[in-house]
């Protein structure tokens, strides 16, 4: 259990990659605090964390507003402790091509892709300054790196996420605060399954090992970022893609 | 009056990591204490905690010495 004692919080944590990320840490003995944008979400969330036996529950955060941020990050800390763990995985997509993107699509993504993870962050870097410990881990994406026709909007926020990150790991580095990226590729979730039949294999075509990857092959990725082993490791990405694209 | 300047020189004191007898009220957190960016920042959060106030961002920049903390929680103290 090399989590025992801590706090962890995951945003967007109802479904998919978050998902599987909250039962992960807390399989590695973390107490988890996963946030959903509304009511009825948080209520069907803290249903199934308590279904699996996870220490912790769910919260109404959305990851935009300012004041939900502040008040559920108290909330945490009255309740648990202060958030030692921090994952930023909750995002969205609004693809379209570019010379047709609307300003709305554009804003939207970048807001809660991009500005959102910092405000969080932000938030809980009171804790952990004062702790002389921490763990950022902000789930980016492949095309982030690689680039994706149809998703400028998307791709600006999770590069641009990278390279906050890189910049708030050499700020935070004095206080043994890490900061680093989970950039999956494609994954089998609610996300990706709008796809075809016809879209998908020509996909896994592309992917050296054969297959779309799991919502815990990224959870693994991210435990052990938030693990003792991973003290050393700061301001880089682990892509968890299959091989599909090399950095 | 004492009792405040005693509580911040002890709060510097401990998040700067140097020595009570080594502080005077003249002295520099970044110049003489060999304070960070990154230090004073803390040391404001500090000093709010200490005397449970909430310093705003424009005026915690000017607090760059002992007796510029001690200042400003005398004159916005309850």
């Amino acid at each position: 259990m090399p989590l025992k004692g801590q706090v962890a919080l995951v945003t967007g944590a109802t479904r998919g990659i978050g998902f599987a990320i909250a039962l992960e840490l807390a399989r590695q003995g973390a107490t988890v605090v996963g946030t959903a944008i509304n009511d009825a979400d948080a209520e069907r969330l803290s249903g199934q964390l308590g279904d699996a036996g996870v220490v912790g529950r769910a919260i109404v955060m959305d990851v935009r507003d300012q004041e939900q941020v502040d008040a559920a990050i108290d909330l945490v800390e009255k309740e648990y402790g202060a958030v030692g763990i921090l994952v930023n995985n909750a995002g969205i997509t609004r693809d379209n091509l570019a010379m047709r993107m609307k300003d709305e699509e554009w804003d939207a993504v970048i807001e809660t892709n991009l500005k959102s993870v910092f405000r969080v962050s932000r938030a809980v870097m009171r804790g952990m300054m004062k702790a002389r410990t921490g763990r950022i881990i902000n789930v980016t994406s492949v095309v982030g790196h690689a680039g994706n026709p149809g998703q400028a909007n998307y791709c600006a926020s999770k590069a641009g996420v990278t390279g906050m990150s890189r910049s708030l790991a050499r700020e935070l580095a004095s206080r043994n605060i890490t900061v680093n990226c989970v950039a999956p590729g494609f994954i089998d979730t609610d996300m990706t399954k709008v796809l075809d039949e016809k879209q998908r294999s020509s996909l896994v075509a592309n992917v050296p090992l054969g297959r779309l990857g799991q919502p815990e092959d990224v959870a693994a990725a991210v435990a052990f970022l938030a693990s003792p082993g991973a003290g050393y490791v700061t301001g880089t990405t682990i892509h968890v893609n299959g091989g599909m694209y090399l950095d | 009056m004492e009792n405040i300047e005693q509580r911040v020189k002890k709060i510097v004191a401990e998040q700067l990591g140097v020595n009570e007898a080594d502080i005077k009220n003249e002295s520099s957190f970044v110049d003489d204490l060999g304070a960070d960016s990154l230090d004073t920042v803390e040391l404001v959060m500090a000093l709010e905690e200490e005397f449970e106030c909430e310093i705003p961002d424009d005026q915690a920049e000017k607090i760059t010495s002992v007796q510029q903390a001690i200042d400003y929680v005398v004159n916005n103290k309850k």
